[in-house]
């Protein structure tokens, strides 16, 4: 055996600092929510292709289907049918997003350096708070995308800076909302294959019973009351408020208040999923 | 906290099922402070289960742990602090560099930015992975990946080290650099409980041995202690001819003074032999084969291995099945081969 430079352990290890629960898991998000971005970077195959599929939407819907759709629908021009569309396009792009968070966190569970993370001295939270403030950090250059190519198309927001600004903090109230139902699916999910699975069949009626494309009036009597109810519908036209776009009023006080309604869904999504993940998580593979 | 204080781990009637499987039945398990403690076992025997159980990932169904004076399932935050695991495939981050890697863990274990970076060069340098510190982990060969696997394990210097087959798939240079760093924290102090498949790693490290098999001890002590178990040294005698075994067998009856197996398959003969006077009766059997105008391929005498006491102990179930194909073979199994078939 060499008497190897492997110095005496004890004397080398440093001490952890001290730091209450609360310090730690924060500093341990910050320090995840690095990796996770790091992540990103170095694999952009994935959030580059998250991307590409709301700007398709946007082209798709604004230019094959605005046509029929305003001639139907608002009864508008195409152009007036894109300024309507956009806000719900936004959205769509942030409750798309569940598929990444979700598929994100499956991949993560599985990997052998979770058993790592779970035998450390740290906060198993942190993990995935770590993955939603990841996730909402890529949202940032997701949301200036759309609105540079809706701008492009013709879309303006009309009520001045402070207000276009607030909107895009609700998108991101949403988003964050979001990331904690694909944390929740992620951690559900018996496997990361199945995760696609099941969040495409529920996004989709979300979005298509809402007031994305159609105003609730003109559907059918339940599907409009399910549409004018539906969290995205909120969450949309309180975004059509503050950009200033035009929308078609309900007569129901939750049409008429969509952006107290857009909050009040937003924290009760977070508050419902949050916990629910996080219990999952640390009993997952016990 | 009603435990020897001096144990560094001990499991008490551990019982864990997965579905129907029973991975551990009553597993017992004591781990002096300072010592290395292997665990052998078949595959399946539930060595990664009992680890993951100490090392706090998994909940044990009943019975207790205590690892370095805490309650794995009452206090696993305390016990996390004092403990490192490598787990039986590399826990590491595929696209993050071994520095990058290395600082994490040292920031999730509690450790200052600047701190923590000095600790992953410290641990860098040690393992010999300076020169690929910049490169993605993900693209290490399996012997870096370990060692950057086990240098994240150190990051506080663990009191218990739990290393879950740490030397499988590693070429012996690399295993000798893991047996070292080894032998080196446990001068330092640190408790080791190292699972295994070979029986070398488990000789040249451990102080004391479990085998386990279908998830209970079924032998525990020194390696000395365990070889014991499967009787003293053999004289052993393969013979070129089969048609020679049975004139084989009666001279080594005759100079050893004691019964004789035959293995035909291996064409072996080979019959106990007092420690005392192994030499002699070598030096008997040479003269006794050539006097009868046998010829020999290999003769020579045997103290029992680990791989003989594991054979022994866990071979049963195996040869049992094995027996359907092959009834004419009533020899101990042949050693030197490894537990693996
Ligand atoms: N997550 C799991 N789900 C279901 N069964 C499992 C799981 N993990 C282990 N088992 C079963 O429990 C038993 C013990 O497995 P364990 O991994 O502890 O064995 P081991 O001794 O480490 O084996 P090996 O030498 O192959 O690593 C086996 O029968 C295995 O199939
Ligand atoms: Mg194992």
């Amino acid at each position: 055996m060499t008497a190897s430079t492997a110095a005496r352990p004890a004397a080398t290890a440093p001490a952890p600092r001290s730091g209450g629960r609360f310090a730690r898991f924060w500093s341990d998000t910050a320090v995840l929510t690095r990796r996770n971005l790091t992540h990103a970077v170095r694999s952009p195959a994935e959030p580059l292709l998250a991307l590409l599929v709301p700007l398709m939407m946007v082209l798709l819907f604004g230019f094959v289907f605005g046509n029929v759709m305003a001639a139907e629908g608002t009864g508008g021009t195409p152009e007036q049918f894109r300024e309507y569309l956009m806000p719900g396009m936004f959205v769509m792009a942030m409750l798309y997003s569940v598929a990444a968070t979700a598929g994100g966190v499956a991949l993560d569970v599985d990997k052998a350096v979770m058993g790592r993370f779970r035998s450390m001295p740290m906060a198993p939270s942190a993990l995935l708070a770590a993955r939603s403030a990841a996730d909402l950090v890529r949202a940032l250059p997701e949301i200036a995308v759309l609105i540079a190519c809706g701008l492009l198309i013709g879309w303006e927001w009309t009520e001045g800076w402070d207000r276009a600004l607030a909107a895009v903090g609700l998108l991101l109230l949403f988003r964050f909302a979001m990331t904690w139902v694909g944390i929740l699916l992620g951690v559900l999910a018996p496997n990361p294959n199945v995760v696609g699975l099941i969040v495409y069949p529920l996004a989709f009626p979300l979005g298509v019973l809402s007031t994305m494309f159609t105003p609730p009036a003109l559907m059918p009597e339940v599907l409009g009351r399910i549409a004018e109810w539906n969290p995205i519908s909120a969450v949309i036209d309180a975004a059509r408020v503050l950009f200033g776009n035009p929308r078609i009023v309900g007569d129901s006080w939750v049409a008429d208040h969509p952006l107290p309604m857009a909050l009040a869904w937003s924290g009760a999504i977070i508050l419902l999923c949050a916990p629910l993940a996080v219990r999952r998580f640390r009993r997952l593979s016990r | 906290m009603g435990t020897t204080p001096d144990l560094a781990v001990s499991a008490e009637g551990l019982v864990k099922s997965y579905g129907a499987t029973r991975a551990l039945d009553h597993l017992d398990l004591a781990v002096p402070a300072g010592t290395v403690m292997g665990l052998l076992g078949p595959n399946g025997a539930g060595k990664t289960t009992a680890v993951e159980i100490l090392a706090t990932l998994r909940r044990a169904d009943a019975g207790r742990a205590v690892v370095a004076g805490h309650d794995a399932a009452r206090e696993p935050e305390r016990v996390r602090e004092r403990i490192g695991l490598t787990g039986q495939y590399a826990a590491v981050d595929e696209i993050l560099t071994g520095r990058e890697n290395l600082v994490m863990f040292a920031r999730l274990s509690g450790l200052g930015a600047a701190t923590a970076r000095r600790r992953a060069d410290d641990l860098l340098e040690r393992f010999d992975l300076t020169a690929a510190a910049g490169r993605p982990a993900g693209r290490y060969s399996g012997g870096m990946r370990r060692r950057l696997d086990l240098a994240a394990s150190l990051t506080l210097d663990p009191a218990v080290l739990f290393l879950d087959e740490p030397t499988t798939g590693l070429d012996p240079r690399s295993r000798n650099g893991v047996w070292r760093a080894v032998r080196d924290l446990v001068g330092a102090g640190t408790t080791v409980l190292l699972t295994t498949q070979y029986l070398e790693e488990a000789d040249r490290l451990a102080d004391r041995m479990a085998v386990i098999d279908s998830g209970r001890v079924i032998a525990e002590g020194t390696a000395e202690q365990l070889k014991s178990t499967v009787g003293g040294d053999r004289v052993d005698v393969v013979v070129e001819e089969a048609a020679d075994l049975e004139p084989a067998a009666a001279v080594l009856a005759r100079v050893c003074g004691t019964a004789p197996r035959t293995d035909p398959e291996e064409r072996r003969v080979s019959a106990p032999v007092a420690a005392a006077d192994r030499i002699a009766a070598l030096t008997g059997v040479v003269r006794g084969l050539d006097a009868a105008g046998l010829r020999a391929t290999d003769i020579g005498v045997r103290r029992p291995t680990l791989d003989d006491v594991f054979l022994g102990l866990t071979g049963r179930t195996g040869a049992d099945r094995e027996g359907a194909a092959r009834p004419a073979a009533p020899a101990p199994a042949p050693a030197g081969q490894g537990a693996a078939a």
